[in-house]
């Protein structure tokens, strides 16, 4: 597994805006084809989603997403059992509810993910307050807890986020759910400053960014982007692996041209 | 054991939390110091007791059931709620919250509901306040109790058709949660049980205590200062269970939680994380949730009330269940021996009294049952299920 934080750190101090493609594992039977593609073009990291039956923070194309592999009957250990067949070539990061978590036990999670190659994990209904076991178990197993902090987030406890989460911290661009906008929200590059101004640790934003103009606009402050529904949504209505780097494609020529 | 408050960060032993996102986690903070403030200040108290009395219609009797109880060998008593105004215990639970939403600088209410009790509840405070409303609700859901629908349309509120999962209570939930994170800042969620994050399945219990305390001092009247031998109650996410528990914890009451066998929570599932607690939940081994199946909306739901998980774990109270088939047959039974038409989910803490007395229930017991909702809700339903049989 390749450590997150100076994998991401060490591009970033080279001179790279960070972008980071958001998976839904199992969502087809090519779908680690979409991961190698969205890596060939340019990913720096690859978030794959381990699909949920009630993902609250997600917008319709997730959820499209997270059915559509139920559907086919995947399942955390089958997500994980293609991972550890691959070489990925930069880090995976394993975005879930914590339910799924929490049934098989979270240090026996954590420890599954690190021996399929994961370097991370980001679980949204996992506030501070909860976290602290996850955080340790994580930890002992060698994985990245990466926390989210939301545009409401006061400053002591953006501070709290910041410090306590590992490999990035995960700025929510937004008030709502994941899914595609036509705009980037104000809060995006207010949260992404306030984050700059807290950590030296790599802060993404992610949730709604559906187009190399906005990515670019977010890394006006942010050192990278996660970028998930806009994806997903050319890769379900059938553009499969080229589909998904003819998008990453652009987006990461949008930024390295700044 | 008690149902005081909860420890802090909202545990129930084992279970509770808050388990959110993190762009709700200061909104429950903010709910949390309101109610406690509230919950504290004689002033909104004063203001809620009196739209229980004079606009909920509260207290409701408790009435002696005579010619069920003769029927059965046990002494029934009916606690009556379904007599409130929009015809369940949901008003008590949400006038309070309504109230709190004002005290917040709120006007805007978002809910879910299963069989509509909750959405009518809620559209009718959001009426009486002026607030906007928004309810969402399967589209299984709006089909079985459309009737629901148009009472929740008539009162001013929207009805949003939920049509992602099994279409039914759980799926609500989820997308009024997402409504929820978009709106917070404007938007309070009025949530219609003892689940959630923390403070709801405590704030949710305490605005429901009022009927185990009408109940407790009205059993001391009937039964010469007595307690009932069992208190019986439905439970989906357990609010009119535990609003009537809470009465009688603190006595030597049986306590006794009947749900659906289709969405038996406690007894057939495993402690999991949903919708911002640690649970009792329905689920499969890898964690992804199980939908329910009752031929009640309003119990069809996979998890339960954290506290409710807690008064099982430590046996204080028991959660057996019932088959839609006696809740059909207690749903007639009733309406015959007492001309009480109840609502197909009180209809379970029936099933549970008719199968069990003179077994589990020993002859001759004095049995408080929470007869929550009535049924001109669910006629339509039973109608079709029992063909025009009559
Ligand atoms: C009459 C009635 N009883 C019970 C319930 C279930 O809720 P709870 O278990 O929170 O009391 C409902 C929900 O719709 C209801 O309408």
């Amino acid at each position: 597994m390749i450590p997150l934080e100076p994998h991401l750190c060490q591009r970033r101090d080279g001179g790279a805006k960070l972008l980071v493609p958001y998976v839904t594992g199992g969502l087809s039977d090519d779908w680690v084809d979409v991961v190698h593609a969205a890596v060939a073009a340019g990913a720096d990291a690859v978030e794959v989603g381990i699909p949920f039956s009630d993902p609250v923070m997600d917008g319709p194309t997730i959820q499209e997403a997270s059915v559509r592999a139920l559907r086919r009957g995947t399942t955390p250990g089958s997500i994980l059992a293609d991972l550890a067949r691959v070489d990925v070539g930069v880090p995976v990061v394993a975005m879930t509810y914590y339910n799924l978590a929490f049934r098989m036990g979270d240090l026996r999670f954590a420890r599954s993910l690190a021996a399929a190659g994961v370097s991370g994990a980001i679980l949204p209904d996992l506030p501070l307050e909860e976290s602290a076991d996850w955080e340790r178990e994580s930890a002992a197993a060698g994985v990245a807890s990466v926390l989210l902090a939301a545009p409401v987030t006061p400053d002591d406890r953006l501070a709290a986020i910041a410090a306590r989460s590992r490999g990035f911290v995960y700025g929510v661009s937004r008030m709502g759910v994941t899914g595609e906008r036509l705009s980037l929200a104000g809060s995006a590059g207010v949260l992404a400053k306030r984050l700059k101004a807290t950590t030296d640790k790599p802060v993404l934003i992610g949730f709604g960014i559906s187009t190399p103009d906005q990515a670019v606009e977010v890394c006006a402050e942010a050192d990278g982007v996660i970028v998930a529904s806009a994806l997903l949504r050319a890769v379900l209505d059938g553009g499969g692996p080229e589909a998904a780097a003819g998008f990453v494609g652009d987006l990461r020529h949008a930024l390295d041209a700044g | 054991m008690s149902m005081t408050e909860p420890s802090s960060g909202g545990r129930f032993g084992d279970f509770g939390g808050r388990f959110l996102p993190e762009a709700l986690v200061p909104a429950c903070l903010e709910l949390e110091e309101a109610f406690r403030a509230a919950w504290a200040d004689d002033a909104f108290r004063a203001e809620l007791d009196g739209l229980l009395v004079s606009y909920a219609g509260r207290p409701s009797p408790l009435t002696e059931a005579a010619r069920l109880s003769e029927r059965l060998g046990v002494r029934v008593l009916l606690k009556r709620d379904e007599l409130n105004h929009t015809g369940s215990h949901k008003i008590n639970n949400v006038l309070g919250q309504a109230l709190l939403c004002r005290r917040m600088g709120k006007r805007r209410l978002v809910a879910e509901t299963g069989a509509g009790q909750h959405g009518v509840a809620t559209a009718t405070a959001a009426a009486l306040f002026g607030f906007d409303c928004v309810i969402y609700m399967g589209e299984v859901d709006v089909e079985r109790q459309s009737h629901n629908v148009f009472r929740m349309n008539l009162l001013g509120a929207e009805v949003h058709p939920v049509s992602s999962g099994a279409r039914t209570l759980k799926d609500a939930v989820n997308e009024a949660m997402r409504d929820w994170v978009a709106s917070v800042t404007t938007t309070h969620f009025c949530l219609g049980s003892v689940m959630g994050p923390h403070p709801y399945p405590w704030m949710v219990r305490e605005l429901q205590r009022v009927i185990g305390e009408e109940a407790r001092r009205q059993c001391a009247e009937l039964l010469d200062g007595g307690v009932p031998d069992v208190v019986v109650a439905c439970v989906g996410g357990g609010s009119n269970a535990a609003g009537i528990f809470a009465g009688f914890v603190d006595t030597s009451a049986r306590l006794v939680g009947v749900q659906p066998e289709g969405g038996a929570a406690i007894g057939r599932g495993l402690p999991g994380v949903v919708h911002g607690s640690k649970s009792m939940l329905l689920q499969d081994e890898h964690g992804q949730v199980s939908e329910a199946h009752s031929i009640s909306a309003g119990l069809d739901y996979p998890g339960v009330g954290p506290e409710h998980a807690h008064l099982a774990s430590g046996g204080r109270a028991e959660y057996p269940s019932v088959v839609d088939a006696e809740v059909l047959d207690a749903f007639q039974l009733l309406s015959r021996t007492e001309g009480i038409i109840p609502a197909l989910e009180p209809a379970h803490a029936l099933a549970w009294v008719v199968r069990e007395a003179g077994r589990a229930i020993p002859s001759g017991s004095t049995v408080v049952v929470n007869l929550c909702g009535r049924g001109d809700k669910d006629v339509a339903q039973v109608m079709a299920h029992l063909g025009h049989e009559r």
